[in-house]
């Protein structure tokens, strides 16, 4: 079963036009949608697909887009394709691939919301996905998908796409915002929740590239055939990113309900040269990790929750027997510490004790009280380095780079302690 | 022509209600004519936006793909996040940063290489990553590393094809591209040259 990868598999060559997405079925929902349901109707469908963000945070899309002030206009429309997640690759493919799957699904989401003025914020870094983006808003324009009065039904949108620069924070959806207007990229205070007061202070709904590539889907099959897709709580398909020590990474569409173990076997291959799984990240760099005896678990929203991690943005990450996991975690925490936008204290300077405090013990000049010193920098931007974290922050990103703090003292204490050389008694 | 007198800049202020909103392309478009965003690049971009050059300034340094300073015919970028890190992407930094004789961070005295270790590009499939002049290539190994910074300065292309690299240093791919392209980079900045041309009101 795959709803987002269906066209790109069958034709690899021309996934990406206007031509071929006509050809295959494309626009036909959005005009369904248009000229043959209300607003209301399709919001209904959104909500009954139980379609839950794709994002990292998961949250019911329908429900978040019922947040909207009735009253207040204009509203705005975000999609997020800031993709910066370490692990993370899927949202480039549904860019690349896919284009005007997503534009579609953005029209469908425009006419149910309400709103005239979209944005697709894309990482600078991806210029390819940015330039097909690009190509297909234009063959889009040209023939009349956007713009003015589409479908003779009176309605108008516009789509803009804006380039970030390179900052991780801005795939926070206010920082982001922030970006957009032309700030720093720093994360705002919630609430307001951007559904209420989002960019240039309007009602604005963020959503996730693969969040909003399943809409033509959904309003072509209705959402209750999208809700009886996977398990409860996880419905639909998803598109997951698959790296690490795997024969055959890369983005698989799956149905949720299989276990780790099934995923990494049958769409992976497999650990390189027949090793075993050490540990693995089941969500992107900020989620805890999970050990090779957990591979049991279920690939489901709510397991992996209850579990201690979370799926987040989509990304497995799989290490192998022979990967030193101090140096994985150092890559971690780097990258946040790197990210860190410097607003909270505790993220600013916590972060960069983490990697300072990791890099040493790499170095083989740890010191026997470092293991401490992690756990208290750890619990200082996380109290009780529980799951889900306590905020102290802002955002979450400083609670993430204790994700992998946790997880090697937790599950491999013995292998750290080892790194750290005997106090040597002065002569 | 200078680059504020390009048809874009009033396109791409039309896109928003906010003309602060386009402060990030128009540092783009700057740093295309100018390079890197020098004192007048900045000024340019802060009359165009109505804020004071400190304000365009401390956006600016905000971004890590904004440079306030010279960068080289060729921003060679070597991903060291998670993925990439646990598939040896320290030891694909190492010999770049070797064959093109510029530590990571720097750029040559001669101008052509900057070198640089960057967070994850989104191409994690494909580890190790690399990007030139933000083209991609996925899967470089230590020694195709060696070998794309030596063609880089023999052959001096002016543009740099992300297919056309990945068919000659790369490996394992994060997923199949689809069909070649034939659009690249002349420069530090990523490549979009229809970047706020598309959409209405224009
Ligand atoms: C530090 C941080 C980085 C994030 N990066 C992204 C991102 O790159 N892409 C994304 O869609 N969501 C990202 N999110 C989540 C967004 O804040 C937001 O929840 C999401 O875009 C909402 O879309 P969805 O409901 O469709 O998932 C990030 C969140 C945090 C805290
Ligand atoms: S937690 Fe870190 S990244 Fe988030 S707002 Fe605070 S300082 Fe910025
Ligand atoms: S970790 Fe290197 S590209 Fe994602």
């Amino acid at each position: 079963m795959k709803i987002l990868t269906t066209r790109m598999e069958a034709h690899p060559t021309d996934s990406h036009t206007l031509a071929r997405h006509r050809a295959t079925g494309g626009y036909e929902a959005a005009r369904h949608a248009l000229t043959s349901m209300t607003a209301e109707a399709v919001h209904e469908e959104v909500k009954a697909s139980n379609l839950r963000g794709r994002g990292g945070a998961g949250f019911p899309t329908g429900v978040k887009w019922g947040f909207l002030p009735p009253d207040i206009r204009p509203r705005y429309l975000v999609v997020n394709g800031d993709e910066s997640e370490p692990g993370t690759f899927k949202d480039r493919q549904l860019l690349e691939r896919d284009p005007h799957q997503l534009i579609e699904g953005i029209i469908i989401s425009a006419y149910a919301i309400d709103c005239h003025e979209a944005y697709i914020y894309i990482r600078g870094e991806y210029p390819r996905p940015a330039r097909r983006i690009e190509r297909a808003l234009a063959e889009a324009y040209d023939a009349g998908l956007l713009g003015r009065n589409l479908f003779g039904t009176g309605f108008d949108l516009d789509i803009t796409l804006h380039l970030g620069a390179g900052a991780y924070i801005c795939g926070e959806e206010t920082a982001l915002l922030n970006s957009l207007e032309g700030e720093r990229g720093y994360p705002r205070i919630k609430p307001p929740f951007p559904a209420v007061e989002g960019l240039y202070a309007k009602p604005t709904i963020v959503n996730n590239v693969e969040t909003l590539s399943n809409m033509p889907w959904i309003v072509e099959n209705g959402g209750a055939a999208y809700a009886a897709i996977g398990p409860e709580g996880s419905a639909g398909t998803r598109l997951f990113s698959l790296s690490g020590h795997v024969k055959r990474p890369g983005n698989y569409e799956i149905v949720m309900g299989m276990t780790f173990g099934e995923f990494i076997e049958e769409y992976g291959g497999g650990v390189r040269e027949g090793r075993a799984v050490k540990c693995f990240i089941p969500g992107g760099a900020s989620a805890p990790w999970f050990t090779g005896d957990q591979l049991d678990l279920p690939i489901t929203i709510d397991d992996v929750g209850r579990a201690g991690s979370m799926l987040g943005s989509g990304a497995i990450v799989v290490m192998d027997e022979t990967t030193n996991v101090v140096h994985a975690a150092h890559s971690i925490v780097n990258f946040f510490a790197h990210e860190s936008c410097g607003q909270c204290t505790p993220c600013r300077e916590g972060t960069s004790w983490l990697e300072m405090v990791l890099a040493r013990i790499l170095r083989g000049e740890g010191r026997p009280i470092d293991l401490d010193l992690l756990l208290d920098v750890s619990d200082n931007i996380a109290p009780g380095l529980g799951w889900p974290p306590k905020m102290t922050t802002i955002c979450p990103l400083g609670p993430s780079a204790v994700s992998p703090i946790t997880s090697i003292l937790r599950n491999f204490r013995d292998e750290v302690e080892a790194m750290i050389p005997a106090e040597v008694p002065v002569a | 022509m200078s680059w504020t007198a390009d048809p874009r800049v009033e396109q791409i202020l039309a896109r928003y209600p906010d003309k602060k909103s386009a402060v990030m392309p128009f540092l783009y478009m700057a740093m295309a004519e100018h390079g890197y965003l020098t004192d007048e690049a900045i000024r340019e971009v802060s009359e165009l936006v109505g804020m004071t050059s400190v304000q365009v300034s401390s956006i600016a340094t905000f971004y890590s793909m904004y440079k306030r300073e010279r960068v080289g015919s060729y921003l060679i970028s070597v991903c060291t996040s998670v993925s990439c890190a646990i598939l040896d992407a320290a030891d694909v930094l190492h010999a770049i940063e070797d064959e093109a004789g510029v530590p990571a961070g720097e750029t040559g005295d001669d101008g052509v290489f900057t070198v640089e270790h960057v967070e994850c590009i989104g191409a994690c499939g494909g580890a190790p990553a690399v990007q030139v002049n933000y083209e991609l290539i996925e899967g470089v190994k230590e020694d195709k590393g060696r070998e794309l910074v030596r063609w880089l300065r023999d052959a001096a292309p002016d543009t740099v094809l992300g297919d056309e690299m990945q068919a000659l240093f790369g490996g394992q791919r994060s997923f199949e591209w689809g069909p070649a392209e034939g659009e690249g980079a002349t420069g530090p900045v990523p490549a979009l040259d229809a970047l706020g041309t598309t959409g209405g009101s224009s």
